[in-house]
């Protein structure tokens, strides 16, 4: 019986072990990417400032987290070798300790202020753009994404998921779409949502943006770019059948191809909305509507 | 006229009779763990059945995606409202307060009976409402304009509200009757300040479920009405604002994960002093941490809505409150490890669930740290991390205090001694399977894969392939514990009054074990113990 209980304790501790370390390499950096990675285990790499702000922030967050889970982790382990019924058979008759208690209260409240600091100055920094050169307008529908551009010609697009079986090799499976967003490079570009129908929301990891599409509001956000690429993101509100299936796909180009496609896109997309109805068949009973 | 006073106190109901009519606290509570386990095999059937989905890229057997919605709505409210809620505050509350207070039975015991009866219908109307109109696809959050009749045409979500009514009038009935178990029928004696913790802990849990199921009633109200009636609280076609719903939703579900694992804080607290053989550290701190925690937790609800738009003072605000939590949560995990700490620790199978427990609970609640700053939370919210921190700090470590729970009182509840052995190897599978199950489920969530949907980007494989094992394992435990529930109740193998020794030093081992149908008619005198 003792036998089996020693190593069930062994087991115990080198699970504890095991898991310790899976935590400490979330804070091993991936690779330069605009989308997730196979295996990946971390952030996709920061794209805009704000971005980088919250990576940076996360940071400290993963260290100070990551050393108590440690702590209580090496107290328990202490606990089990020390204070089993074999090693110990007497048990002490503290119940109380003062100082300890107060202790163990006024350094996690420091530790919460430590952390506010910054904390709060990310919140304020990312809240609304100072200088917004252009502005994009976004709104979630059932289940697909339209943008306006109202201060580069005011044209207006749909953008829909490529569907599985119309995938190329090379894409991105799930996160293509027919019409991409496209944003100039190093530009504060603020984003105005909504949505005609349900409650969607805009998310794209690498820019760390993620903003509720509401009906009936209007909600604001922003980003400044600062590497050219395609950035990937998905719905981030659960909004109907299709949720997983209507991705965020941003092309982000130097200013001057950005000029160049409002005049191409002022055209194409003049009459996107008197298009016929178009019916996209998902690998499912379910279908998604599309103009 | 003696002779038939007596008669009438020992009358006991035999058959069917004893169980639907039942007023007896310990068969109430027999009947919440039974109905608790009937609710945790569909509500687990429903994740597995969610992680083989998931098992690998590529839609694998659920074709229809309101099926696949169905099913995470299903896995939500069946394992809040059926199976932690029933276990830790019906099934454990209504057979050990009385037990642990010293008092025959709970003070409104027909009340009591209709408590069950109210959340047993509850289950029947949820069940129905996923089997009818395609399902409630909603999630358990039940968000307008999605839950509107315009985008859930059909009766299954008006079945799901009616469902929520009847648990929570269920949870507010068995509250009132909680509530005032303890504040009037403690044994002489018995203070406030020396109610073993989690009598401490059960009073608290009644007394915020008093609070916040109203809020939620009247926001299932508004959303009936919405649906049904022509109102238009949640539209803004009418006038109305669909974030309104958000903030009634989260004013009553911050409170009800409080609800859930305040519970669990009693039942830890009781096992972990009972195996270390010593009074729990810090008495007094440990349960004004738990008020504290009941406190905060109406004031804390729009940190599960930082992206709806709010302006930056009101998430600052909620940051900030939000943190203020971690206080007293860091003072229970010390108060326990200081309660070990000295201690002669037996480590059978309900202090393994224990030290499972406070392990599961730190390392969600650190997670919960970084969700807590609405900065970062941007990067967090709504992707799989935010499902890792709250299983791992919720519905795991509650699961894993119901167990503990389970192990711990079943030879008082049954008389009969567990098997040992065999429930060491099932908490050894579960502790593996759920680790394996939710901790890669933080990277998927960095890497920025979002919650509830039914397939994803190929990069997200390899994680959700292990997060589907993990399930597995876990389901393999799950199954083994009923092998072991099985073992037990056939055994002849029986336990003493107190099977625990010394360190089990609350009222309920005082009785013979399996406790009769009556206990405490003779009120037992408390003395110092437990607090001093």
């Amino acid at each position: 019986m003792q036998n089996y209980r020693k190593f069930n304790l062994g087991f115990f501790t080198a699970g504890m072990a095991f898991l310790a370390t899976l935590f400490a390499t979330v804070m091993s950096s991936g690779v330069n990417a605009a989308e997730p990675k196979p295996w990946q285990m971390n952030f996709q790499p920061a794209a805009t400032p704000v971005m980088e702000k919250i990576t940076d922030f996360h940071n400290l967050l993963l260290i100070v987290e990551v050393a108590i889970v440690v702590f209580v982790l090496i107290l328990m382990l202490i606990i089990i070798v020390k204070f089993n019924s074999k090693s110990n058979p007497e048990p002490s008759k503290t119940t109380h300790n003062t100082a300890l208690e107060v202790v163990w209260t006024v350094i996690p409240i420091v530790i919460l202020i430590v952390l506010a600091v910054p904390s709060m100055k990310l919140l304020f920094f990312m809240d609304k753009a100072q200088n917004p050169e252009m502005t994009l307008k976004i709104t979630g529908h059932q289940w697909y994404w339209s943008y306006q551009y109202p201060d580069n010609g005011n044209f207006e697009f749909d953008s829909n998921i490529v569907p599985d079986d119309e995938i190329k090799p090379g894409q991105r499976r799930l996160l293509e779409v027919d019409n991409q967003v496209v944003i100039p490079v190093n530009t504060e570009i603020r984003l105005l949502m909504t949505s005609d129908d349900v409650i969607h929301n805009w998310a794209i990891p690498a820019f760390g943006v993620k903003m509720d599409t509401v009906p009936g509001r209007t909600n604001e956000s922003w980003i400044k770019v600062t590497k050219p690429g395609v950035y990937y993101g998905q719905c981030s509100e659960l909004c109907g059948i299709n949720h997983g299936f209507m991705p965020i796909a941003v092309n982000v180009v130097s200013k001057a191809d950005f000029k160049k496609w409002t005049v191409k896109a002022k055209k194409e997309f003049a009459k996107v909305n008197d298009g016929p109805v178009r019916v996209v068949k998902m690998k499912s009973s379910a279908t998604a509507e599309i103009r | 006229m003696s002779d038939t006073a007596h008669d009438h106190h020992d009358h006991r109901p035999t058959g069917w009779k004893r169980w639907v009519y039942s007023t007896n606290h310990k068969d109430i509570g027999t009947m919440y763990l039974a109905l608790a386990m009937v609710a945790a095999i569909v509500g687990a059937a429903a994740s597995v059945v969610i992680r083989m989905e998931l098992h690998q890229p590529g839609i694998q057997f659920i074709t229809d995606f309101q099926f696949y919605n169905v099913l995470v709505t299903a896995h939500g409210f069946i394992m809040v409202f059926f199976v932690v809620m029933p276990a830790l505050i019906g099934g454990f509350g209504n057979w050990f307060i009385p037990l642990m207070v010293g008092t025959p039975d709970m003070a409104f015991p027909r009340m009591n009976n209709l408590s069950f009866w109210l959340v047993a219908a509850g289950l029947v109307l949820l069940v129905i409402a996923g089997l009818i109109d395609g399902g409630p696809g909603t999630g358990w959050t039940v968000y307008p304009p999605l839950a509107n009749a315009d985008y859930h045409p059909g009766m299954a979500v008006d079945f799901g509200i009616l469902a929520l009514h009847l648990a929570g009038a269920s949870s507010i009935l068995g509250a009132i009757n909680f509530i005032t178990t303890i504040i009037n029928m403690r044994a002489p004696g018995m203070t406030f300040h020396r109610m073993p913790l989690f009598i401490w802990a059960m009073l608290l849990t009644a007394i915020l479920l008093l609070l916040a199921i109203p809020v939620l009633a009247g926001a299932l109200t508004m959303l009936l009405t919405d649906r049904n009636f022509g109102t238009a609280f949640f539209s803004p076609e009418g006038g109305g604002d669909p974030i309104l719903w958000q903030h009634l939703f989260w004013f009553f579900g911050h409170p009800e994960v409080y609800i859930m694992i305040i519970p669990a804080f009693g039942v830890i607290s009781e096992i972990v002093s009972t195996f270390s053989k010593k009074p729990i550290f810090g008495y007094l701190g440990m349960a004004y941490a738990m008020a504290a925690i009941g406190v905060v937790g109406f004031v804390v609800w729009a940190h599960h809505m930082y992206t709806v738009g709010f302006n930056v003072e009101t998430r600052a605000y909620f940051t900030l409150a939000t943190m203020v939590i971690a206080v007293p949560t860091g003072v229970k995990i010390f108060s326990w490890l200081a309660t070990m700490w000295g201690g002669s620790i037996k480590f059978d199978t309900p202090m393994l669930y224990a030290m499972g427990f406070i392990f599961l609970f730190v390392v969600g609640g650190v997670t919960g740290v970084t969700l807590a700053n609405a900065g970062s939370d941007m990067a967090f919210h709504d992707t799989y991390f935010v499902v890792a921190h709250f299983h791992y700090v919720l519905s795991i470590a509650a699961i894993f205090a119901m167990y503990a729970g389970f192990f711990y009182w079943i030879g008082k509840m049954s008389g009969k001694q567990y098997p040992e052995g065999l429930a060491r190897l099932q908490f050894w599978i579960t502790f593996v399977g759920v680790n394996v199950l939710f901790f890669p489920q933080h990277f998927a969530g960095m890497a920025g894969m979002p919650r509830r949907i039914p397939d994803y980007p190929d990069a997200y494989a390899g994680w959700n392939m292990i997060s589907s094992y993990g399930a597995y394992i876990t389901a393999i435990g799950g199954l083994l514990f009923f092998v072991v529930l099985w073992k037990t109740l056939t055994s002849k193998e029986t336990v003493a009054a107190n099977q625990w020794g010394e360190g089990a030093s609350t009222l309920e081992w005082t009785v013979a074990s399996p406790a009769p149908f009556h206990t405490h008619e003779d009120t037992p005198k408390v003395g110092s113990q437990p607090a001093e």
